[in-house]
C-alpha cells in the first residue's frame, strides 16, 4: 500500500513496527504535494524542510523508545492557526506577510504529540465562506469531479477547503480546520472525508485567528472516523490562555468508535426536511437511519422548531463578532499598510483595510458594524442573541428524548466554481444543516455515506450532547462501517 | 428597513473601510439583500427570553477559570516589533495624528 493511502491508525501501526519511517512517510506526502498542489492549490505555504526535520526527529524518538501518540504523522494545518516562525495569512492580503512569534495551543499540542507539519492549508479569507473562493491566494479545486463532466472544476467547500482537499487528495493523512458555521463539516462532506467540530470549549482558541469568538471551534479532518478521534484527543483540553476552553477531562475518543449504537435513541428533526432538497439526499438520510436501526439504535422523530431562524441569527451574531475582532487589522503593528504620501492616521486605516480585505470580508464587517451601531443594537444583535437562546433550548429539550441527532451534512453535493456566487445569501444557505450546532455550542461530525447520481460524495451529520463527542464518534463509526464508502476522488496521489 | 447610500457611507466610515464611489451602489444592494433576509427574525416571539451571550452550551462546566493576576511573559520587544510595517527605535511608527 502507498504510504499516502494509509489511515493515521494504520500509519502509526506501520511506524511502530518499523515497516516505514516517518521520513519516508513525510517524503511521500511532500511528493504528492509537489505533484498535486499546483493544480489543487490546497496549501498556501509548504514547509518541506521543516517537515523533513520534524520527521527525522520523530524517527530518532521512536528509535529511543520514546514515541508519542502521533509520532511521525504528516498533517496540513489550516492557515488560520498561528505557527511560530511560519507565515500565517488567514488567506487575506492584510496578513500576507505575517509571521507569528507564537504558536497556537492546538498546533503546539499536535507538535507535543509528535505530528509533522507539511504546510499551511488554504481557506476562505478569515474563514468567511463556504466555497474557498474568497481566498486572496486563489481558489482551491475539489479533487472530486462529476462522473460525466470531469472538466468542470468544483469547489471543495469552505472555509477549510484546502484542509479537506489536501486530505481527500492524499497530500496529508489529516488536517486541522476551524468551524464557525459549518467550515469543517461542509468541506468534509464535499470532499468525501470525515470532519468533526467538537463542543464549544473542547479545544483552545488561543492562537487561532479569530472570526466569531462565540462560534469558532477547531477540529480535525481525516479519512476515517477513528483517525479524527485520534487527532481530536491531541487537539483537546483546557488551556489557561483561553478562558472559554473547558476544564473537562479528555476521553479516549478512538475507543468510543468501537462502542456500537445498540440502545441509542437517534433523533430525526422534522424541520431538516427542506422543500426542494435533492431526493438522493433525503434517501441517504433514510438509509443512514436504517443502518443505525439495523445496529440496534432506535430512530425517534423530534422537533427543533427554531431551525429556520438559525441562518439569519448566525448572519447577525457572526458578522457582529467579526467586525469587532477584525478591528485589530489597522496597518500599525503587523500585516499590510497602505498609505498615500499625505495620509493621516485615519486615512491610512481606511486605505489599509480597503486594500487588505476582500469583498466578502468587507460585507461582513459592514453588516456587523451596522447591527452593533447605536439605535440598531437591540433590534438586531440582542434579538439574535435571544433567538440563539431559543435554538439552544430546542436542542436541550431534544436531549430529554434522544442521545444523538442524525441529519444530512449539506443540502447539495459540491457545486462548480462560478455557481452560486451572484448572491451572498444563496451561498450562505450551504450551512443550513451545520450552523445550528455552532449556535448551540454542540459537537457535530460529518461522515461520507454515499455518492450522488454524478458520482460526488454526500455526507451525513451526527450532532451530540455537549461534551459527548464519544457518542458522536460511536454513531459516526457505525455509519462508516455500514456505508463502506470506498469511492476515490479523480485527483489524488498515485492516481 | 433599507439602507440608503448615506448610511452605507457612514457604516464604512465607522468600520474604517475606504469606499470608492463606484462601490457604493453595489454594496448598498448586497447589504440590503442580507438585511432583508435577516428581517424574518422579527417574527420570532422572544418575550422573556434571556439572550445567549458566548458559545458555551448549558450542561457543560459553568465555572470560568481564573488564573493568578501575574505577568506570564515579557521582555520580547523585538518579537513584538518584528512584524511592524514601520518602526522608529522601539516604537511602532504611524502617519501624523495631529497637526
Amino acid at each position: 500500500m502507498r504510504p499516502t493511502d494509509l489511515t493515521i491508525a494504520g500509519a502509526l501501526e506501520a511506524l511502530g513496527r518499523r515497516a516505514l519511517s516517518a521520513e519516508e512517510l513525510t517524503r511521500a506526502h511532500l511528493e504528492a504535494i509537489e505533484a498535486l498542489n499546483p493544480r489543487l492549490n490546497a496549501l498556501i505555504t509548504v514547509t518541506a524542510e521543516q517537515a523533513l526535520a520534524q520527521a527525522r526527529e520523530s524517527d530518532a524518538r521512536r528509535t529511543r523508545g520514546e514515541a508519542r501518540p502521533l509520532d511521525g504523522i504528516p498533517l496540513a494545518i489550516k492557515d488560520l492557526f498561528c505557527t511560530a516562525g511560519v507565515r500565517t495569512t488567514a488567506a487575506s492580503r492584510i496578513l500576507h506577510n505575517f509571521v507569528p512569534p507564537y504558536e497556537s495551543t492546538v498546533t503546539a499540542q499536535l507538535r507535543r504529540d509528535g505530528a509533522v507539519f507539511l504546510g499551511k492549508a488554504n481557506l476562505d479569507e478569515f474563514a468567511m465562506g463556504s466555497s474557498n473562493l474568497t481566498s486572496a491566494f486563489g481558489p482551491v479545486e475539489n479533487p472530486w469531479s462529476r462522473r460525466n463532466d470531469p472538466e468542470t472544476r468544483l469547489v471543495p467547500g469552505g472555509s477549510s477547503g484546502g484542509s479537506a482537499a489536501a486530505v481527500a487528495a492524499r497530500m496529508a493523512l489529516g488536517a486541522t480546520g476551524t468551524d464557525t458555521g459549518g467550515s469543517i463539516r461542509q468541506p468534509a462532506a464535499f470532499c468525501g472525508i470525515v470532519g468533526i467540530k467538537p463542543t464549544y470549549g473542547r479545544c483552545s482558541r488561543y492562537g487561532i485567528v479569530a472570526f466569531a469568538s462565540s462560534l469558532d471551534q477547531a477540529g480535525p479532518f481525516a479519512r476515517t472516523v477513528e483517525d479524527c478521534a485520534i487527532l481530536l484527543r491531541s487537539m483537546s483540553g483546557h488551556d489557561p490562555k483561553d478562558s472559554t476552553s473547558a476544564e473537562v477531562p479528555v476521553p479516549d475518543f478512538a475507543a468510543a468508535c468501537r462502542r456500537g449504537v445498540r440502545g441509542l435513541r437517534i433523533g430525526v428533526p422534522k424541520e431538516y426536511r427542506l422543500d426542494g432538497m435533492p431526493a438522493e439526499i433525503e434517501a441517504l438520510w433514510r438509509q443512514g437511519l436504517e443502518w443505525l436501526r439495523a445496529e440496534g439504535a432506535e430512530p425517534v422523530e423530534i422537533s427543533l422548531p427554531h431551525t429556520q431562524y438559525a441562518l439569519p441569527t448566525y448572519y447577525i451574531v457572526a458578522p457582529a463578532e467579526a467586525s469587532s475582532n477584525l478591528a485589530r487589522y489597522d496597518g500599525v503593528r503587523y500585516g499590510l499598510r497602505v498609505a498615500a504620501p499625505d495620509s493621516d492616521l485615519r486615512d491610512m486605516y481606511e486605505r489599509t483595510r480597503a486594500a487588505g480585505f476582500g469583498q466578502e470580508v468587507k460585507r461582513r464587517i459592514m453588516i456587523g458594524t451596522y447591527v452593533l451601531s447605536a439605535g440598531y443594537y437591540e433590534a438586531y444583535y440582542l434579538k439574535a442573541q435571544k433567538v440563539r437562546a431559543l435554538i439552544a433550548r430546542d436542542f436541550e429539550r431534544a436531549w430529554e428524548r434522544v442521545d444523538a441527532i442524525l441529519t444530512p451534512a449539506t443540502p447539495s453535493a459540491a457545486f462548480a466554481m462560478g455557481e452560486r456566487t451572484d448572491d451572498p445569501v444563496t451561498m450562505y444557505l450551504n450551512d443550513v444543516f451545520t450552523v445550528t450546532a455552532n449556535l448551540a455550542g454542540l459537537p457535530g461530525l460529518a461522515v461520507p455515506a454515499g455518492l450522488d447520481a454524478e458520482g460526488l460524495p454526500l455526507g451525513l451529520q451526527v450532532i451530540g450532547r455537549p461534551f459527548d463527542e464519544e457518542t458522536v464518534f460511536a454513531v459516526g463509526a457505525a455509519l462508516e462501517r455500514a456505508a463502506d464508502f470506498k469511492a476515490l476522488p479523480r485527483v489524488r496521489a498515485g492516481a | 428597513m433599507s439602507l440608503d447610500t448615506a448610511t452605507v457611507r457612514r457604516v464604512a466610515a465607522l468600520a474604517r473601510i475606504r469606499l470608492e464611489e463606484a462601490e457604493v451602489a453595489r454594496l448598498q444592494a448586497e447589504l440590503n439583500g442580507i438585511l432583508g433576509w435577516i428581517e424574518q427574525l422579527r417574527s420570532v416571539d422572544t418575550e422573556g427570553v434571556e439572550p445567549m451571550a458566548g458559545g458555551a452550551p448549558r450542561g457543560g462546566p459553568t465555572r470560568m477559570p481564573m488564573r493568578e493576576d501575574v505577568v506570564t511573559e515579557g521582555n520580547i520587544r523585538e518579537l513584538i516589533l518584528a512584524n511592524a510595517p514601520d518602526r522608529e527605535g522601539d516604537f511602532f511608527a504611524v502617519p501624523k495624528v495631529v497637526e
